[in-house]
């Protein structure tokens, strides 16, 4: 497996003063217009967890990830960080968080190398060989060393994926949060990435938030998985409720079937 | 009404993108790499294409003004109009013009392109601030290389001018008088208020195409709408800035 940093180095990435941050979400709510997108989600995820999102596209799961970051603003209700309100510009400065985005957000007029090497530059983390340095070993983690001149363009949609995980650890976040980090990707890879984002939790003990479909990542993964259904959270839990929903809509969207018997677009246009 | 709080919109959030890109002023040395190059866009994709059109609209001039003042017998007062009109009215517009086409597009295009494939977003997350890193740079940039690219543009037109009156047998004004008239009538003060046009044109011009880039919403296909609103807005506001500000500097 890639994710081997030496021992001496094992700390390189944890988070500095601050520790691994807390996640409280208090009956936030999100309107897009007249469309409810959030309705009401209350939940916490605890310093060092792993917390994994589930549910259907369209869902609202990743507009609940922005508010975490602060790139959308409560309709009601608040997300706080540590006690730090989310929607704050000032929290920036006091929790140090990286967000994964779904389509990578990598920065396409630079090359791999700047793409890793802008926040410790913009943030003076070090000088440009302990940059050099940080950013080289992040690209060894997720075994991209053979990309670090290329360009966004060149690169194929997992190694996008793991660019955006490197930029993400070069930060050396006291959060991390992940928005559908596997979909697209071929199993192999997906079980890499879910391996990846793991082994930095153990490593480095940040709080981590994965928002996925990906069954596989979270019953091997998670700590607490919740799920989100049209902008409710309709469960909440350690993974093993996976296996036995007492929803049924929860449990036809972990498993569901195909009947061809009785398709369920019948039942949408009925 | 809903075009004109758009407008209102607009003004407001223009403004208050300069607040804060102003703010980050003292960020400047830090970013001195990123104040360069875009000193060298912009002059690399506007001076060439500044010096030959203001050489033809020099040339314009004198014609234009051999053929009107030859009724009341004023052409040997050719220099002086060419060289009025260039430093005072068209260098400074034509460098404004050109900006909007050749860098002002640019921007909107690379901010709005930033912007919908969420890398705002991610440097928004990563605590750098956009205004600091994307548009600060440029307005610096600005300021340093429109009154370069202006005289330039006032340089050529003139020269252009002085060509065209020389080599036009019904003007048939030599160089030395076309240029001794100039003198005469061309104050110090007239190119000092073109470069003072020249600053405002350019400044206007590179905010509004940022802020335009920075607002985009939407997919893909926003990207365009936003580069062609952002040089509409820009020559709009080219036209209706050059008389309140002509208005302004000719009382002061
Ligand atoms: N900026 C926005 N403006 C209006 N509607 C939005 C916006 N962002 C998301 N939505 C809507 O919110 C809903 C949830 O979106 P999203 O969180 O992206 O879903 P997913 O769970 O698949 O990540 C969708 O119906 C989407 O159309
Ligand atoms: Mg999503």
């Amino acid at each position: 497996m890639p994710i081997a940093p030496n021992k001496a180095s094992s700390n390189a990435f944890s988070a500095g003063n601050g520790g691994a941050v807390g996640i409280a979400i208090e009956d936030l709510s999100k309107r897009f217009g007249s469309s409810e997108v959030l309705k009401n989600v209350s939940f916490s995820v605890q310093p060092g967890e792993i917390f994994v999102l589930m549910g259907p596209s369209g869902s609202g799961k990743s507009v609940l990830l922005k508010h975490i970051v602060g790139l959308e603003l409560p309709t009601s209700g608040r997300v706080t960080l540590d006690g730090f309100d989310a929607a704050a510009e000032e929290t920036r400065k006091q929790v140090r968080m990286a967000l994964v985005f779904q389509a990578g957000a990598l920065f396409n007029s630079m090359s791999v190398y700047d793409n890793l090497a802008l926040y410790p530059r913009e943030h003076r983390m070090a000088n440009e060989v302990g940059i050099r340095d940080k950013v080289m070993r992040a690209l060894q983690i997720l075994s991209l060393e053979n990309a670090v001149q290329k360009f966004p363009a060149e690169l194929s949609g997992g190694m996008k994926k793991r660019v955006a995980i490197a930029r993400a650890l070069v930060m050396e976040p006291q959060l991390m949060l992940y928005d559908e980090p596997t979909s697209e990707l071929d199993p192999v890879m997906s079980a890499t990435i879910s391996e990846i984002i793991a082994t930095l939790r153990e490593q480095y003990h940040v709080t981590t938030m994965v928002v996925s479909h990906d069954r596989d990542l979270a019953l091997n993964i998670a700590d607490r998985v919740g799920i989100l259904m049209a902008g409710k959270l309709v469960s909440l839990g350690p993974p093993s409720d996976l296996r036995h929903p007492a929803d049924p809509r929860v449990a036809d969207f972990l498993n569901p079937k195909i009947d061809l018997k009785n398709p369920r677009f019948k039942h949408l246009e009925s | 009404m809903n075009q004109f709080t758009r407008i209102l919109e607009g003004i407001g959030s223009s403004v208050l993108l300069f607040g804060r890109s102003v703010a980050y002023l003292p960020t400047l040395p830090r970013q001195f790499g990123r104040f360069i190059e875009q000193c060298y866009l912009i002059g690399y994709t506007t001076l060439p294409i500044v010096a030959i059109l203001s050489f033809f609209i020099g040339s314009v001039l004198a014609l234009q003004a051999g053929y009107s003042m030859e009724n009341f017998g004023g052409k040997q007062f050719i220099g002086s109009l060419v060289g009025l009109s260039m430093a005072r009215e068209l260098g400074p517009m034509m460098a404004a013009i050109l900006l909007a086409g050749r860098v002002g597009s640019a921007i909107a295009a690379e901010l709005a392109s930033m912007k919908v494939y969420q890398e705002v977003d991610a440097l928004i997350t990563m605590n750098i601030p956009p205004p600091r890193m994307l548009v600060m740079p440029r307005l610096a940039a600005v300021v340093v290389m429109m009154p370069v690219l202006a005289i330039i543009a006032d340089l050529v037109g003139w020269f252009g001018g002085a060509i065209i009156c020389s080599a036009t047998d019904s003007i048939a004004i030599d160089p030395p008088s076309y240029f001794s008239t100039m003198r005469m009538f061309l104050k110090f003060k007239d190119v000092l208020n073109g470069l003072i046009k020249a600053e405002i044109f350019g400044l206007t011009v590179v905010l509004v195409c940022c802020n335009i880039g920075l607002n985009t919403r939407g997919g893909p296909r926003e990207i365009g709408a936003a580069v062609t609103r952002a040089v509409v807005v820009s020559l709009i506001l080219i036209l209706v800035l050059d008389y309140f500000v002509t208005k302004l500097l000719t009382w002061m």
